[in-house]
């Protein structure tokens, strides 16, 4: 953002008259700027929930001559209630980045040349036919983004699933959530969370399972912290793999060794069961027990292809299945000391405490993902700790609509608005909602993300158009995949922001409006969903790619099933979405009630949000006539799993002799194709680097900010060491952030993932380090 | 090209009227209070003459109390 030094005297003319209301008038507020909307002249505010994570905070956005120049927390948004962290208070500066795309490009001989949107769009139809008529339905792919809006995922679904006819819909979700889809499946029937944000207003007990809120979710991270100031009988435990801010800031830091969480929290549930802290009545009115397959491997060879079998079992054989995972036989396995494990099991287990456990990818992003997901569950399930105020196992998420878009709307391969593929029911309704003949709805899923991006190396999938998300960046195993959309017959639209790997390896680049420049909504961890008008004007020939798909399925001949009108269009592909969760277990909140807040949960039922799910108390769809009704099981009640620890896919050896472990850090969203465009993020954290324990870094002669060479079995990559930083590792372990385009750390990492969810694990990979 | 903000304070119950009326004067921007009768006043004029003709604009508006000055700037921008 540019400031002339005329504008910057009267910015400092109305602090100063702030500051003066400030002292004359204790406790004035000027918070409702929102509903001045232009009368000044100068600056408007608008309500839309944040741009980068999924905690959805909600903001105000200033906006002065038709740009974006300032961000303040709404006070109205009971997310943040008044706070953002960094990213949110400079995230309109990421709308003005110098290399902003504002045209379409096509490759001709290897160069990119512009030419009007409207062309290049009919260049993205004219292939796409192409390729079908040459290469069968299946050949063709859509790839999203839990950072598609929710009419964005909508139209794709219904362009490709409903209209086009194949299930090749998939979304970066699928690296980030997608194991606790599957979590909540298997051990609710139901997909996200029981609680709300409110619970952290409740808990005595926080334990953070692999979760560095403190960088990840800072906004809800200081909601426990100031409860903890605010009430005496508050703890933060963290659960972790390396040493974080969270692990600073919490009252007690327990390190595992990487994937053992899986035996932690069986040592947990039994020492739950052992001194008897079981809330029967809870457990006998409420829950079953399970078992699955075991040894279920690790996807790392195409077409690889699981499927779980639930057999029931009783409390007994859960017992005994515990026996395996006594705190000292756990503390062999974890590294961590068994009286650590009975202090968990007694916070758990103490009546007189509300726990919350707080996940986001170090659970999830887990080559048993589903399972470590069940296991948590199981401990809360155990205690009868679920769904109260303050009793919740929270699953939080990375990406501002990963639940809204992708979870909600189903923008995965075997998923549809409602319901899944497989299930004629769910394809009949959406047929007829989308107005297509059932046929053309394709029963049989076919590539989950790692697998379609296999597929395109293959050659299997020739034509994919990928939206708001980096892959070039983001898979694991990068240079397969980087190498596999190169080859020769492939076609590669890439609609986007700014220029990024991606965009380096597309045949056709579409300029995409971003975040307020186009109105829209998200749906963030809470099952809150977020309406945002269009603010600004998207520069050039920016266009939403809601739009951009719906000229594309014009030019398909699909006028009919896309009629909207560009005034109106957001709303009605709304309300045309809400039938698909008509009823009180999903209800959605009408347009105009959207419009008017700062975000509504669902399920909304005579105009009531509904805060605790399966608590009849709070929840219209609990009619079972008890305290709480488990309704996504058709047995009516939460599953509990007997799911064993297995070793990850990968392991430090002789060779390799180090963990890698990959993540974020609190500047900076993802693969850093926006906040590093904002200058003051960028320059706080201008370059990625390694983690590494100050032993291992003597061991191999390495000083801070030296060259260090990691080398696994897939590639290498270069780059300077971070010793005593803000994260330590334990010795053996290395970790590296993802957000720098010039340290493509996924060169690095496996492509292994959870054979139930087929989400990748990014945590555990084995490297060996050498000075460079 | 002097630049000043003040606090105003309109007469009892003239709040929303004195927004009204400084919102159509030329080179004056508004924020009202959520909470308090007050109102940050902003004024941008291009020279000294205009900014004499604006104050004794608004001097002469009926719903207001009193101005409080709060910041000032007469320098070359």
């Amino acid at each position: 953002m540019k400031l002339d030094r005329r504008e910057f005297i009267k910015q400092a003319a109305i602090s100063s008259a702030f500051a003066t209301a400030g002292a004359i008038f204790p406790g004035i507020s000027f918070g409702d700027w929102s509903r001045l909307a232009n009368n000044t002249g100068i600056i408007s505010w608008q309500k839309s929930p944040c741009r980068f994570c999924g905690t959805g905070c909600g903001v105000l956005v200033g906006v002065s001559d038709g740009k974006a120049v300032a961000v303040k927390g709404d006070p109205n948004c009971s997310v943040n209630k008044g706070l953002c962290c960094m990213k949110g208070y400079h995230s309109v500066q990421a709308l003005y980045g110098k290399d902003r795309i504002t045209k379409a490009k096509v490759r001709k001989n290897g160069q990119m040349i512009e030419l009007p949107i409207q062309e290049a769009l009919d260049l993205v139809a004219q292939k796409l036919q192409e390729t079908k008529a040459a290469h069968g339905k299946d050949s063709i792919a859509i790839y999203g983004s839990g950072q598609w809006t929710i009419p964005d995922g909508y139209v794709a679904s219904k362009l490709f699933k409903g209209c086009i006819g194949t299930n090749n819909v998939e979304a970066n979700a699928r690296l980030c959530m997608a194991s606790a889809v599957t979590g909540f499946m298997t051990s609710f029937g139901i997909d996200e969370p029981m609680g709300c944000y409110e619970d952290i207003d409740y808990a005595n007990v926080f334990i953070t399972w692999g979760n560095n809120m403190a960088e990840m979710h800072p906004v809800l991270f200081s909601r426990m912290i100031a409860n903890r100031k605010k009430r005496s009988n508050v703890k933060i435990i963290d659960l972790a793999t390396r040493y974080t801010r969270t692990s600073q800031a919490a009252d007690t830091s327990i390190i595992f060794k990487p994937q053992t969480d899986l035996a932690m929290a069986n040592a947990i549930c039994y020492e739950i069961i052992r001194n008897d802290w079981v809330n029967w009545n809870f457990v006998n009115e409420h829950v079953s027990f399970h078992k699955g397959k075991t040894n279920i491997g690790y996807g790392t060879e195409d077409h690889f292809a699981f499927k779980d079998k639930a057999e029931s079992i009783d409390f007994e054989e859960f017992k005994v299945f515990l026996e395996d995972y006594t705190p000292e036989k756990v503390e062999k396995i974890s590294g961590v000391p068994a009286k650590d494990v009975k202090y968990l099991a007694a916070l758990y287990g103490d009546p007189s405490l509300k726990v919350t456990s707080f996940w986001c990818m170090g659970m999830n992003q887990h080559t048993r993902g589903t399972w470590i997901n069940n296991l948590v569950y199981n401990i809360h399930l155990l205690v009868g700790k679920i769904s109260t105020p303050g009793n919740s196992p929270f699953s939080l998420t990375g990406q501002p609509s990963a639940c809204g878009t992708v979870r909600e709307v189903g923008t995965l391969t075997n998923r549809l608005p409602h319901g899944v593929v497989m299930n004629e029911h769910d394809r009949k309704m959406a047929a007829n909602i989308w107005d297509v003949p059932l046929e053309n709805i394709d029963p049989k899923p076919t590539y989950h993300t790692v697998e379609m991006f296999r597929a395109l190396d293959r050659g299997d999938i020739k034509f994919i158009w990928i939206q708001v998300t980096n892959p070039m960046v983001t898979m694991p195993n990068l240079k397969r995949y980087r190498d596999g959309a190169l080859k020769d017959d492939r076609f590669v639209i890439v609609s986007d922001v700014y220029p990024t790997p991606t965009t380096d390896i597309a045949d056709v680049i579409l300029p995409a409006a971003m975040w307020i420049e186009q109105e829209g909504l998200y749906g963030n961890s809470e099952r809150r969903t977020q309406h945002f008008a269009q603010i600004v004007d998207p520069p050039g020939d920016a266009m939403s790619d809601t739009w951009q798909l719906i000229e594309v399925a014009r030019r398909l001949g699909f006028e009919k099933q896309f009629p909207w009108e560009k005034s109106n269009y957001i709303e009605k592909i709304w309300e045309e979405y809400r039938i698909f969760h008509a009823g009180p277990k999903h209800e959605m909140a009408p347009y105009k009630v959207l419009t008017e807040r700062s975000g509504v949960q669902w399920p909304f039922v005579n105009g009531k949000e509904t805060r605790w799910r399966f608590n009849s108390e709070h929840d219209p769809a609990c009619t079972n006539g008890k305290d709480f009704h488990f309704y996504g099981k058709k047995d009516n009640r939460a599953w509990i799993w007997a799911r064993p620890y297995e070793p990850a896919a990968e392991l430090p050896d002789s060779e390799y002799g180090f963990w890698l472990n990959t993540g974020r850090v609190i500047e900076h969203w993802h693969t850093g194709s926006m906040t590093r465009r904002v200058p003051v993020l960028h320059n706080a954290v201008p370059s990625a680097y390694v983690e590494i324990h100050p032993e291992d870094a003597a061991e191999l002669g390495v000083m801070n900010g030296e060259m260090v060479k990691i080398i696994s079995r897939r590639g290498e990559i270069t780059m300077p060491a971070q010793i005593n930083g803000r994260g330590v590792p334990v010795p053996g372990m290395v970790f590296v952030p993802f957000f720098d385009e010039s340290y493509l750390i996924n060169e690095v990492t496996l492509d292994a993932f959870c054979p139930i969810s087929k989400q990748p694990d990014y945590k555990k990979c084995a490297v060996r380090l050498e000075k460079a | 090209m002097p630049i000043f903000s003040y606090l105003a304070i309109p007469k009892d119950g003239a709040r929303d009227d004195l927004c009204a009326e400084l919102a159509k004067i030329e080179h004056c921007q508004i924020i009202p209070a959520a909470n308090r009768e007050v109102v940050v006043l902003v004024t941008d004029t291009p020279d000294e003459s205009v900014e004499k003709a604006l104050q004794k604009k608004l001097k002469g508006l009926d719903c207001l109390h009193s101005l409080c000055l709060s910041f000032g700037y007469n320098g070359k921008v």
